[in-house]
């Protein structure tokens, strides 16, 4: 993976394609200022400074920030490193290092049914990213169902059914104001019987972590899910706004304590903000990004590539 | 009130330990933990550094006042400063010529289509006649949400399905609202990003057509160092009147409130305050500054109690405590108040360093503990509530039997309600004697006494 980073590129797959050219599609965000930082012809202290200074900008928080610098920085002299390209190389290393997870994918295991549970705050974008992972995951040959567990919002059904009809799956959905754990029911009921889908998706109303009775309604609704099938849900997803700053990090904390959340969708990053709140996450709360949104077209939406997102996210 | 950023600060100051004036280098090292505080918050770097700055040329030589610490001087500094910064409380503009035109615009998911109903059943309740207008053509099913939530708060609606631009239905609905006397009409937009060419034109020809008196930035709290792009970028195309930042019931800082106001200059009117459609607050900066610096939220808190306990009932508990006869039947009645304002991971949240203090306490088994609580209050005899000397080994088993707990269970409670009624003798003997305007049904004293039974 780390050979990708010195040039020599293995074959792009598809997906790190259009993850690095959606980073990109769009002005690059701040942290594109980081390759000009390295430009420079020499290394010097004002370098770190203004290294220290834009990672900020890009709401990757002052402690991993700090150390992300100090580790790029031992290294360089640990290693006798005078171009600034070469130091670029080595941060991009540490950058992909916070990113990356050998834990497998469980959507992709054989399986008779797999479930995923999706979960975020108001807003992060869980009922669009369902309808392009549906889409995503048909394109790749899973026969898909939908479940419309967000029984709360307004029109939160509808929407999630227009996207039903867009990626060509089935939606499964009660009343509006229904219990989402019998829907939940239905929903695999649906998937095992009837349909015959080997993937089922669950769109859940938006919550903020803190809300204690809301988040507690998540582990209601995982009960419902693995009394039905064994092991279910196979993933819990969280959504996550590329624009949110700090409060990422309580958000994935928070979300994984109640909903056991296993991975992130990482989304909106056709914005200007590019999501650099992430790099706490993996080392602190252990949580890896799983997928990338990247617009609001059913084809915005790749699997996630620790190296192709920090290309695209140091893109200039 | 200002306790986390105050103790930080303090432990600098302890380490330097001077007193009298701030010097340079006091403030230098005071500011750095500030600086800290606000990146965390989530506001913009830059506008950190200014502020720092502005700080900084403010703080130094200031005598420290007899009645604070180092410390607290800097600490009400800042605030002072951030309050400034944060500006004053602006309502809508509907003085012109009706119907006055509210534009909502902003990022997708940022929460424009709820906060448009939320301001229509404020003005509706202000007794104006208040239309809501779908001008999201775009997000599946924004129109349904829109109508529904109408419905709900009983204000039309105003759509033309998603096939007709926009600017079309805002001209068509300003011409309905005069013909059918709306005196506000809100316009609801689709979310996008302010770099979107194409949807920022539409925008501004919206704008253009509907003539609002005012757009409004609609800002999530959760935003990062972003904040101040997008609002730019807004302010640029469709020249803002006023921020409006959502979702700010949440544990996030809302310090992207302070970069938008820097950038733009254009006052903050709301905050969205949860799901419901009545969250609707006006924006008060001292509020917004505690919360930016981490202080949590104790005003609010208050106003809740407030809200939620009558005077009467307040005025009964102070007079008890002065007479030193609080009794199981008063604690069960407190316990049923706090349950009034939320369930306690809300409140915790409200409370600054309330969280540290009940690290390690699960919120359920807190949760849990209330209930238990209620139960072995609940299994008493009135008499045995008066009068808790009653409690012997016999009826302390009875009770567990009762209320489905243990004997350890009601002894630990009936330990604790000991405890608590000392120190309420002793809080009315304080606050009998205290004259002027005072808080009234605050919380009592120890509120992680409160929850009991777990531990
Ligand atoms: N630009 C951009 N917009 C997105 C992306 N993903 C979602 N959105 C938009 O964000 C807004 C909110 O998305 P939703 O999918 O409704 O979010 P949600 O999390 O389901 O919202 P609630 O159910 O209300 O909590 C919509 O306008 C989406 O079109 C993305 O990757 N990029
Ligand atoms: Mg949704």
């Amino acid at each position: 993976m780390f050979r990708r980073l010195f040039g020599k590129q293995d074959e792009k797959t598809e997906d790190e394609v259009k993850l690095e050219q959606s980073l990109q599609k769009t002005r690059s965000g701040i942290l594109g200022r980081i390759s000009t930082i390295f430009q420079e012809n020499e290394i010097t202290d004002e370098l770190w400074d203004e290294l220290e200074e834009t990672l900020i900008a890009g709401d990757v928080g002052m402690s991993v920030t700090m150390e992300l610098v100090e580790k790029t920085r031992r290294r360089v002299e640990q290693e006798n490193i005078k171009a600034t390209h070469d130091a670029y190389v080595i941060l991009k290393q540490e950058m992909v290092k916070l990113l990356a997870s050998d834990e497998p994918l469980h959507i992709d295991e054989p399986r008779i049914l797999t479930v995923v549970l999706v979960v975020g705050v108001n807003g992060s974008g869980k009922t669009t990213n369902i309808g392009k992972m549906a889409h995503w995951y048909k394109n790749r040959g899973r026969k898909v169902v939908l479940g419309a567990a967000d029984t709360f919002r307004a029109a939160a059904i509808d929407q999630l059914k227009v996207w039903g009809e867009r990626a060509g799956v089935d939606v499964i959905a009660h009343e509006p104001g229904a219990d989402p754990g019998a829907v939940i029911y239905d929903a695999i009921r649906a998937s095992q019987e009837s349909r015959k889908a080997d993937l089922l998706l669950v769109d859940t109303a938006g919550r903020l972590q803190t809300k204690f009775n809301l988040m507690k309604e998540l582990e209601k609704i995982k009960a419902v899910a693995s009394k039905q099938v064994h092991r279910a849900p196979h993933e819990v997803l969280l959504v996550l706004d590329g624009s949110t700053g700090q409060n990422a990090i309580s958000q994935v904390k928070s979300f994984r304590e109640s909903a056991g959340v296993t991975g992130i969708i990482l989304t909106k990053l056709d914005g200007t903000a590019k999501g650099g709140a992430i790099l706490s996450i993996k080392r602190e709360l252990g949580v890896p990004v799983r997928f990338v949104g990247t617009g609001e077209k059913i084809d915005d939406f790749a699997l996630f590539d620790p190296v192709a997102f920090v290309e695209g996210l140091l893109a200039e | 009130m200002f306790e986390s950023l105050t103790d930080k600060l303090q432990s600098v100051f302890d380490k330097l330990g001077r007193q009298g004036k701030l010097s340079e280098n006091d403030v230098n090292v005071a500011l750095r933990e500030v600086r800290l505080a606000l990146l965390e918050a989530d506001v913009n770097f830059k506008v950190v550094k200014d502020f720092v700055e502005k700080v900084k040329t403010r703080a130094i030589g200031v005598e420290v006042m007899s009645s604070l610490t180092p410390a607290q001087q800097v600490v009400k500094i800042v605030n002072e400063e951030l309050i400034e910064l944060l500006g004053k409380p602006a309502p809508l503009n509907l003085g012109g010529q009706p119907p006055a035109i509210i534009m909502l615009v902003g990022l997708q998911g940022a929460g424009k289509t709820t906060m448009a109903a939320k301001l229509a059943l404020h003005l509706r309740k202000a007794g104006q006649r208040p239309l809501l207008v779908a001008a999201d053509i775009y997000r599946p099913a924004a129109i349904q949400q829109l109508q529904v939530l109408g419905k709900q708060i009983d204000v039309p609606v105003h759509s033309e399905g998603t096939q007709v631009p926009a600017s079309t239905i805002a001209k068509n609905a300003a011409r309905l609202a005069r013909e059918k006397a709306y005196n506000v009409m809100i316009l609801d937009t689709a979310g996008r990003l302010q770099i979107d060419e194409q949807m920022m034109q539409e925008l501004e020809q919206v704008r253009m057509v509907a003539r609002p008196s005012d757009v409004l930035l609609v800002v999530d709290a959760m935003t990062g160092q972003e904040a101040v792009r997008v609002a730019e970028g807004f302010n640029a195309r469709v020249a803002l009147t006023g921020l409006i930042m959502t979702k700010i019931d949440g544990d996030a800082r809302g310090g992207a409130a302070l970069s938008v106001r820097q950038v733009t200059g254009v006052p903050i009117k709301f905050l969205g305050t949860g799901e419901k459609l009545v969250d609707l607050e006006a924006f008060q900066p001292d509020r917004l500054a505690g919360r930016i610096l981490g202080m949590g939220d104790v005003l609010t808190l208050i106003e809740r109690a407030q809200d939620n306990i009558t005077e009467e009932d307040a005025l009964a508990m102070e007079k008890k405590l002065q007479d030193g006869d609080f009794d199981f039947e008063d604690f069960l009645g407190q316990l049923r108040q706090i349950k009034k304002l939320g369930p306690i991971t809300d409140l915790l949240g409200m409370i600054p360093g309330a969280n540290k203090m009940m690290k390690g306490v699960d919120p359920r088994e807190a949760e849990g503990g209330l209930k238990r609580t209620e139960a072995i209050i609940n299994s008493m005899t009135r008499k045995e509530r008066h009068f808790p000397d009653l409690l012997n080994a016999s009826r302390r088993r009875r009770i567990a039997t009762g209320s489905g707990t243990t004997v350890q269970d009601v002894n630990g409670l009936i330990k604790q309600f000991r405890e608590m009624q000392k120190m309420m003798k002793q809080l009315g003997i304080m606050g009998g004697g205290k004259g002027g305007k005072k808080r009234r049904g605050g919380l009592p004293g120890n509120i992680k006494d409160m929850f009991g039974g777990f531990g």
